[in-house]
């Protein structure tokens, strides 16, 4: 297999509150031998609020971050999930409406750029398994997490809406039923753990404006994972992370009882078992707990 | 279809049953059934009542699809019953299926609900045209092409309730309206024959109860059976009521607003200079110890050492020209 290489489109979290989604991104891309090179001029993709405010410019400046993409001639790879669905929503939205890319292109011509629809969008979890193979990681495997019952946590914006995920990823999966992080624990040597809450909200978009259904949700996630023994969670998305991993103090309140435990993101689970350090893959980052590494 | 073409297979349906005059819990019973490729969720339904027991309860009326009623969930997924064709549910939950109501708590007698919360909620958004009318017209009242088209699915809407049901906001939060009633208040309020347009914008802007505390789980893309994605029309409202310039200037509607300034500032997003923007410099402090906790933990970028995007000007430029909303 030719090596794999993807345009990185951040996010801002990787750069801020999550350094630790950067440093285990390069360190797993640099153990599969997959190269990243990173769009340092893309912008934030409005993390689903811009377009509540402003749905043409939201369209625009995402368009610009693919256009880069699409300089390089690279598929796309995504580290968040709501980069991830902003991302491929505003593409599904151009390359599905003339009308609407020529506007996007008469702005995007002012700075000398253009939107052509030539590049894929995915994110890294599914690079992994698709692009990459669950078996070849398998192989790859020298530290199994075998000793551990890990609670997959999808994250809403890779699974849902479906009809546009479906479309985006190689291999469909079902958001009432999804399997890629489940099949990813299994090949890492762990074992999955099935709970209600592992295809529902965090809560993470609503902080700001409705704590209590924010904490509530991200309360019954945590709840439901320890409720069926789950030694840690997972998860492919950084703002449920940021949300499982620093909010466990306003989560307990909400639900009334006490819900603590440690959540690593998609890329240090996959970085522990291929033997990366744990500095390396930057867990002296976590607020929760993990010592359990 | 040629009878050799129809497949059978071995099924548990665990279904639940609960009668709010007799029951104080309600309680799973355990069905097996030999199911065809040629049955939908309904007709297990009715074989329950008629082969097993001819006191189950549920509601069916048009069994096209278009009435509503038999809304319920397969394994938590919304379903219409007269559409889904159960070994397709087969295929993706394996052979053990549980038969729930649309809401649990709301059961009144197994899956019949009490749907009252639903129809207060869209009553809230007027689901229906406001205007003076010429009581002796000469003329139609005519609506061009392009102003129905933005009318968009919202009409198909059969009030079927799965999507209300399948909210993680609505089931939290008493007040919240969910996603049905949205999608009313915005058929409505698009309509351009209406004249509560104003009106209805206020009241989905109110805090608690309107379009700023969803989620945002997409949990009614997938759970509508007419593919209306009333998370869409959510989005739609939203921009409606900044472009009335009549949007209340709160922490929702300041953290979306935050997303531009911060853009046009560093390109990337000042995520501490967010939480600040939105919540005003004496509502930040109720963030103090979760943000010192980060800090320890080096999860915090201090103002001058915030990234910024290469090309900053390219994005500048593109939000000067490109804005088309004004705060
Ligand atoms: S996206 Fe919003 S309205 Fe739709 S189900 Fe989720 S919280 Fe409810
Ligand atoms: S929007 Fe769809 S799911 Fe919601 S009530 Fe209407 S038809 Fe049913
Ligand atoms: S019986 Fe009318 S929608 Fe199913």
């Amino acid at each position: 297999m030719s090596k794999l290489k993807y345009a990185l489109f951040t996010g801002c979290t990787a750069k801020e509150s999550t350094p630790e989604q950067m440093m285990s991104t390069l360190a797993v891309a640099d153990k599969l031998g997959i190269e990243l090179v990173e769009l340092t001029e893309a912008s934030c993709c409005g993390a689903s609020h811009l377009q509540d405010y402003d749905d043409f410019l939201s369209l625009v400046l995402n368009a610009r971050n693919i256009a880069y993409a699409e300089k390089h001639g690279l598929t796309m790879v995504t580290i968040c999930n709501t980069c991830q669905l902003n991302t491929a929503m505003t593409k599904h939205r151009l390359d599905n409406n003339a009308e609407l890319k020529a506007r996007v292109n008469e702005k995007l011509g002012e700075v000398g750029l253009e939107y052509k629809g030539t590049s894929q969008i995915t994110h890294f979890l599914y690079a992994i398994i698709d692009d990459f193979g669950l078996d070849k990681i398998k192989e790859m495997v020298v530290k199994p997490l075998s000793q551990f019952n890990i609670a997959p946590f999808y994250g809403c914006h890779n699974i849902r809406p479906s009809e546009l995920q479906n479309e985006t990823h190689k291999t469909p999966e079902s958001s009432y039923r999804p399997t890629s992080l489940d099949d990813l624990i299994i090949a890492c040597g762990g074992t999955n753990v099935d709970y209600e809450e592992k295809n529902k909200c965090c809560g993470f978009h609503a902080e700001l404006q409705s704590p209590k259904t924010a904490a509530t949700l991200t309360g019954n996630a945590l709840a439901g994972a320890m409720d069926q023994n789950a030694d840690w969670m997972v998860t492919p998305c950084p703002l449920c992370h940021l949300k499982l991993d620093t909010q466990y103090h306003h989560a307990s309140v909400a639900i009334g009882r006490d819900v603590k435990m440690p959540v690593l993101h998609m890329q240090q689970m996959v970085g522990l078992a291929l033997g990366c350090t744990p500095a390396e893959l930057g867990l002296q980052h976590h607020v929760s707990n993990v010592d359990f590494v | 279809m040629n009878n050799n073409s129809i497949t059978t297979k071995d099924v548990t349906f665990k279904v639940f049953r609960f009668n709010s005059e007799t029951d104080y819990l309600p309680t799973y019973k355990e069905y097996k059934m030999e199911v065809t490729s040629e049955e939908v969720v309904l007709d297990i339904l009715n074989r329950i009542k008629w082969d097993f027991d001819g006191s189950f309860s549920y509601r069916r009326s048009c069994r096209h699809g278009i009435c509503g009623a038999c809304a319920m969930k397969v394994n938590g997924k919304a379903t219409l019953a007269c559409k889904v064709n159960m070994h397709e549910m087969v295929e993706l939950f394996g052979n053990e299926i549980t038969l729930e109501p649309s809401s649990i708590k709301r059961s009144v007698k197994d899956f019949i609900i009490d749907k009252s919360d639903f129809w207060e909620k869209h009553a809230q958004a007027k689901p229906y045209l406001e205007a003076e009318i010429d009581e002796t017209p000469t003329m139609e009242n005519l609506v061009s092409i392009e102003d129905n088209d933005k009318i968009e699915d919202a009409d198909l809407c059969i009030q079927c309730g799965a999507c209300h049901y399948s909210c993680p906001a609505v089931e939290i939060n008493e007040q919240f309206m969910g996603p049905a009633a949205f999608v009313a208040a915005y058929r409505f309020g698009i309509d351009t024959r209406d004249d509560a347009q104003g009106e209805r914008l206020d009241t989905v802007d109110t805090p608690a109860q309107g379009v700023w505390d969803c989620v945002k789980c997409y949990e009614c893309a997938d759970a509508c059976p007419k593919e209306i994605n009333p998370i869409d029309k959510i989005t739609k409202l939203h921009n409606m009521v900044f472009e009335s310039g009549k949007v209340r200037k709160n922490v929702a509607s300041r953290h979306a607003v935050g997303f531009a300034h911060s853009i046009k500032k560093h390109g990337l997003l000042d995520e501490g200079e967010l939480v600040r923007y939105s919540e005003g410099n004496i509502g930040v402090l109720k963030h103090v110890p979760v943000a010192l906790q980060m800090f320890k933990k080096g999860k915090i970028v201090l103002p001058w050492n915030m990234p910024k995007s290469d090309n900053l000007d390219e994005i500048q430029k593109l939000i000067k020209s490109s804005s088309t909303t004004k705060f």
